[in-house]
């Protein structure tokens, strides 16, 4: 009697768990199902979409440019990094380089949005994991990289600022002075945020050796970006494939030991620190070289000076004609991948010579990380789905497209 | 950007794959710096495992599988891979077409990376994946109908949704749009201009 009790009693334990869609640590639209055995998850079923826009066919119906805006809209806490794709895509099947100071402008703000995006992934994740101050103070610095935005390119989030053939206008001499005084505040900031998290007992004890990523399943589960350097692989595509001046920029790659949410979380506060010195890298330069062109100009890619438009028949018709038709890219096909602050973030996009592109690819980082959960979470407690989804740095943006 | 020696060094790894799995691979050429391997649709499985083995090759980790469409072509879907090896640093496309019926080898036996993206092809081109564990519907709607990235997939849809005060339900209705789908054709007929223009045989003409 007392032992069917007890069997019984064990296939209750057995249940299924309705995880989100609107959960606040499901960072975005996530369904998962989980199946669970007592407090221990043995499957996890992850329900995406919830926001497909269908972004990979509307680039097919739109110009080059007008598609742009689109990876403004894909993961929506770096969104310079995602333009920086795109153009770099397009600029490899125009065969076009990009003047200097628009490529050291370029750098400057994909490493603030990488920053950006990592600022609000760590203080997320330690949130998922019960602290609540570091949030607000990371936000407090996160506000003022957002007005560095819209202070470059008129919008907070949504820039539009990176152009095939460069970037769309100068930046201002105060701005840069701004950027360089946030600088060298900013690691002070980051110190204060580690005073609290680093040795805190209770984020260790929920972080250390949880969702541990060793070599087989980076390579299996298609990871890159920190998920790849958590686990000890110095892989950068800065340094390995470089693009744009990193090859001649100084800066270090922080990897991990050991593989689990921690060494990701420390990973990622380096990383910080590391463009923060890329960043003024940049503004060294720049001021070092002085003013320049930031559009390939006299192409095709650059729209015309106001001032040239009202005296120049030709100018304005190539205006009208560039925000109209947009430019012809020969066929062909490529794929560009860049260093998203989230891993690999790649384009493949085939051109059949006119001014849409036939198709464009995104392949978005967190599509293959957030794949693995099932894998990372089996035989961990409920508790800690949130955190090692927390680690994962997942946007659904991205993912869903 | 790439130096001619890095072109030259894909371009003997081209060779190199082409002559030890002749019967998959069609061609294998570097364009724009990005080698491109031209594949059979049936051998698809035993060359990646070559390229993933292979100590000269070693792409290791799984980047992305994609379908493209060209509906005039009697295979209408190309099936592109794209692989990279971390260690080698070098990167490779392989590419097979299909039709809507053929089903293309899935590749979840070599990386588990490859089942959501094949899930994705499926469910935006309905390309068919034999041997795949899961082939399910992955982005669109609970009993979405249709294949959004097909050429033939209107932008617009089929369905619209919106919430219904009076059901107290969120419904689906076909599309009505209050005006028609603005696609304009810019493509300017000035592209198309040879050195020949209209009227010039006229100045030929013997006068009489």
């Amino acid at each position: 009697m007392a032992d069917t009790a007890h069997i019984s009693e064990m296939e209750d334990r057995k249940f299924t768990l309705n995880f989100g869609p609107q959960h606040p640590a499901a960072h975005g639209v996530l369904r998962m199902i989980l199946d669970l055995d007592g407090e221990v998850v043995t499957r996890v079923d992850s329900h995406i979409g919830l926001l497909h826009r269908g972004t990979e066919k509307l680039l097919e119906y739109k110009t080059f440019l007008q598609g742009m805006p689109y990876f403004d809209r894909l993961d929506y806490c770096s969104p310079m990094n995602q333009e920086h794709a795109w153009c770099l895509a397009i600029e490899k099947l125009l065969g076009v380089d990009v003047p200097r100071r628009a490529s050291l402008i370029r750098v400057l703000y994909s490493e603030l949005g990488r920053i950006m995006s990592h600022l609000l992934n760590v203080t997320t994740q330690i949130l998922d994991v019960g602290a609540l101050t570091p949030i607000t103070w990371g936000f407090e610095e996160r506000e003022k990289l957002c007005v560095f935005y819209e202070r470059a390119s008129g919008s907070r989030m949504h820039a539009a600022y990176f152009r095939p053939g460069g970037v769309h206008q100068d930046l201002p001499q105060n701005l840069i002075d701004d950027i360089a005084e946030w600088c060298d505040q900013f690691p002070g900031k980051l110190d204060q945020i580690e005073s609290l998290v680093t040795e805190n007992r209770i984020f260790k004890q929920r972080n250390v050796d949880i969702g541990l990523v060793d070599e087989k399943t980076i390579m299996e589960w298609g990871f890159s970006g920190v998920m790849v350097r958590g686990s000890g692989f110095a892989w950068d595509l800065r340094r390995s494939q470089p693009y744009e001046c990193y090859s001649e920029l100084d800066f270090k790659i922080p990897v991990g030991r050991n593989g689990d949410n921690y060494d990701r979380y420390v990973c990622r506060m380096e990383e910080m620190r590391e463009s923060v010195k890329i960043m003024q890298q940049c503004i060294d330069l720049m001021s070092k070289e002085g003013p320049g062109p930031v559009l390939v100009p006299g192409s095709k890619l650059a729209p015309p000076r106001r001032a040239e438009m009202k005296n120049s028949m030709e100018a304005l018709i190539h205006h009208f004609k560039l925000y109209t038709e947009g430019f012809h890219v020969p066929e062909g096909e490529t794929y560009v991948a860049i260093e998203a602050p989230k891993g690999e973030f790649g384009v493949y996009l085939v051109s059949d010579g006119t001014n849409r592109p036939y198709r464009a690819k995104i392949r978005a980082p967190g599509y293959p990380h957030l794949q693995a959960m099932d894998h990372l979470s089996k035989g961990h407690m409920l508790a800690d789905v949130s955190a090692i989804l927390g680690s994962l740095d997942i946007v659904f943006g991205e993912i869903d497209r | 950007m790439m130096t001619t020696e890095a072109i030259e060094a894909l371009r003997e790894l081209g060779i190199h794959i082409a002559t030890r799995q002749p019967d998959a691979v069609k061609s294998a050429d570097v364009i724009l710096g990005e080698l491109t391997v031209l594949a059979e649709r049936d051998h698809i499985v035993s060359l990646l495992r070559f390229l993933r083995d292979d100590q000269q090759c070693n792409f290791e980790t799984f980047i992305d599988v994609c379908g493209v469409d060209y509906p005039e072509r009697t295979e209408r879907f190309e099936v592109v891979y794209h692989l990279l090896s971390m260690r080698m640093n070098h990167r490779v496309r392989v590419r097979i077409s299909t039709d809507e019926d053929t089903p293309v080898p899935s590749v979840v036996g070599l990386w588990p990376a490859a089942n959501w993206f094949e899930r994705e092809a499926f469910d935006m081109y309905g390309i068919q994946f034999s041997d795949h564990p899961d082939l399910r519907r992955i982005l669109t709607d609970y009993g979405f109908e249709g294949y959004p990235l097909r050429k033939d997939f209107p932008l617009t849809g089929h369905y619209e949704v919106r919430y219904d005060d009076l059901e107290k339900r969120v419904v689906y209705e076909p599309v009505e749009l209050p005006q028609e789908y603005r696609n304009f054709d810019f493509l300017s007929p000035w592209e198309g201009m040879t050195s020949h223009i209209p009227g010039d045989e006229k100045a030929e003409e013997p006068s009489e």
